[in-house]
């Protein structure tokens, strides 16, 4: 793994905001700004989806971003593609090394099966992204829905798969500090599920908050 | 005991030729055989709850849930709502892709050239995502609904670094895989190349679907008790069907 430093300054963003611990965070970038997560505190699952702001029909797709590429995981260089097979964000540095796309995200319903059929009270990825699509405007007036919610991005998620096709969640790589920076190559709209899950390692037992930096680049 | 595949027992049968595309509802208890006639299938497929299409399946939960990276005999798939849709019971594969999705027209252009149905009729090249969409539009379907597909007789295998390799000649002639459905699904096919598929001539093998009456997965099933998590599934399915 290759790690890529930014020479961006957190006191030039035009956007710096904190995502708490099980929050859900929703905005717009536009193109050719620059967008960075940063793990705070370390070993902190951040649940990602993209769409376009113009048209939220086109969003990520994390099959075509795979199969386009030829690669499981993401890292600097990693076109995000979506569903139009149209670039919309490009990673342009990561401290962290590696990232998931194919271990989705959390649900009440999932835990149920993944755990204990009593688990499903526990708070969850997909329940935070069915609170921003009911109270971000962003979604509002997209008239977006569950149809919307689709196989998502795990920022500093470790979920090695072996030749032999095993899968697991491993104990994160991330640490206090890392981020992983993206350029957007369209205007879109960016759902982030802050992951509350507290049944694996994906968050090393301990959800932590994130902080979300937007800069102008030109 | 399952009732296993008898060509005695067959309800209905029907070809699918390589590059087209099939929807159709499938209710709990029926059993599909998708057999690859002739070498190289590939058979994209998409799974609804027929009565609530919101559910649908998932392939990050079906993959987490039985911690692998490819469906075979024993694993299930899961709908977004925790509940098994359908179960794998026979396979001669040993491997089917879930995390390639399908080809786009684009693709199929610059990997195959350019046909249309004016110089080509029926032997026009189609691609996975075209043959996906027509048959979701049939059922009020559309863009949005496109997710993750189950491929199956594909096989893509990734490096430690997460390279990924099409492993060609992974299904010859005669290879296939029996499923069973646990709920009422809408079964939405392709049979277009694998968006990694190396091959330079469109020529991807005719599938033929067998349909059998199998029942509903009883106590000592090969793919409820493969792991605890579908155990699970499956009580949440029972419990919908009450």
């Amino acid at each position: 793994m290759s790690l890529t430093i930014s020479k961006l300054k957190p006191e030039t963003a035009v956007l710096d905001q904190i995502c708490n611990a099980g929050d859900p965070w929703m905005a717009e970038v536009k193109k050719g700004q620059v967008f960075r997560i940063l793990d705070l505190e370390g070993n902190q699952a951040v649940d990602t989806l993209f769409y376009n702001a113009s048209n939220a029909e086109e969003r990520y797709s994390a099959v075509d971003t795979i199969a386009r590429q030829a690669k499981l995981y993401l890292t600097t260089g990693s076109v995000l593609y979506s569903t139009e097979g149209n670039a919309m964000l490009t990673i342009v540095a990561d401290t962290c090394g590696r990232h998931d796309t194919i271990g989705g995200a959390c649900s009440a319903e999932s835990n149920t099966t993944r755990y204990n059929l009593v688990k499903r009270p526990m708070h969850s990825c997909r329940d935070s992204f069915m609170h921003a699509l009911n109270h971000c405007e962003c979604a509002i007036h997209r008239h977006m829905s569950k149809r919307d919610i689709t196989a998502n991005i795990n920022f500093f998620m470790n979920v090695p798969v072996t030749a032999d096709g095993a899968l697991s969640f491993a104990d994160g790589i991330s640490g206090a500090g890392k981020y992983v920076e993206m350029r957007a190559e369209m205007d879109v709209v960016v759902l982030i599920s802050n992951c509350p899950q507290l049944n694996n390692p994906c968050n090393a037992y301990n959800p932590t908050p994130i902080q979300l930096l937007v800069w102008d680049v030109m | 005991m399952i009732k296993e595949f008898n060509s005695a027992n067959i309800l209905w049968e029907e070809v699918i030729p390589g590059g087209n595309h099939w929807s159709g509802l499938i209710r709990r208890g029926i059993a599909l055989r998708m057999a690859d006639l002739s070498g190289g299938a590939n058979c994209s497929a998409l799974l609804y709850n027929a009565d609530e299409k919101l559910e649908r399946y998932n392939m990050p939960d079906s993959l987490k849930a039985q911690q692998t990276a490819f469906l075979t005999a024993g694993n299930v798939c899961y709908s977004d709502m925790g509940r098994v849709m359908c179960s794998i019971f026979n396979d001669s594969l040993g491997w089917h892709d879930t995390i390639c999705g399908v080809t786009d027209s684009v693709m199929i252009t610059a990997q195959y050239g350019e046909t249309s149905f004016r110089t080509h009729r029926n032997e026009m090249y189609r691609s996975g995502k075209d043959g996906l969409l027509i048959e979701l539009a049939k059922h009020g379907l559309g863009k949005r609904d496109l997710t993750a597909t189950v491929n199956f007789f594909s096989k893509v295998s990734a490096s430690e670094a997460g390279d990924l390799s099409f492993v060609n000649n992974h299904s010859i002639a005669g290879s296939h895989v029996d499923i069973r459905f646990d709920m009422d699904v809408l079964l939405v096919l392709s049979t277009a190349p694998h968006p990694l598929d190396t091959k330079t001539t469109y020529k991807p093998a005719d599938i033929k679907l067998s349909a059998w009456h199998v029942g509903n997965a009883e106590r000592d099933d090969v793919c409820r008790n493969s792991c605890l998590q579908n155990s699970r599934g499956f009580i949440n399915t029972e419990r919908y069907y009450l």
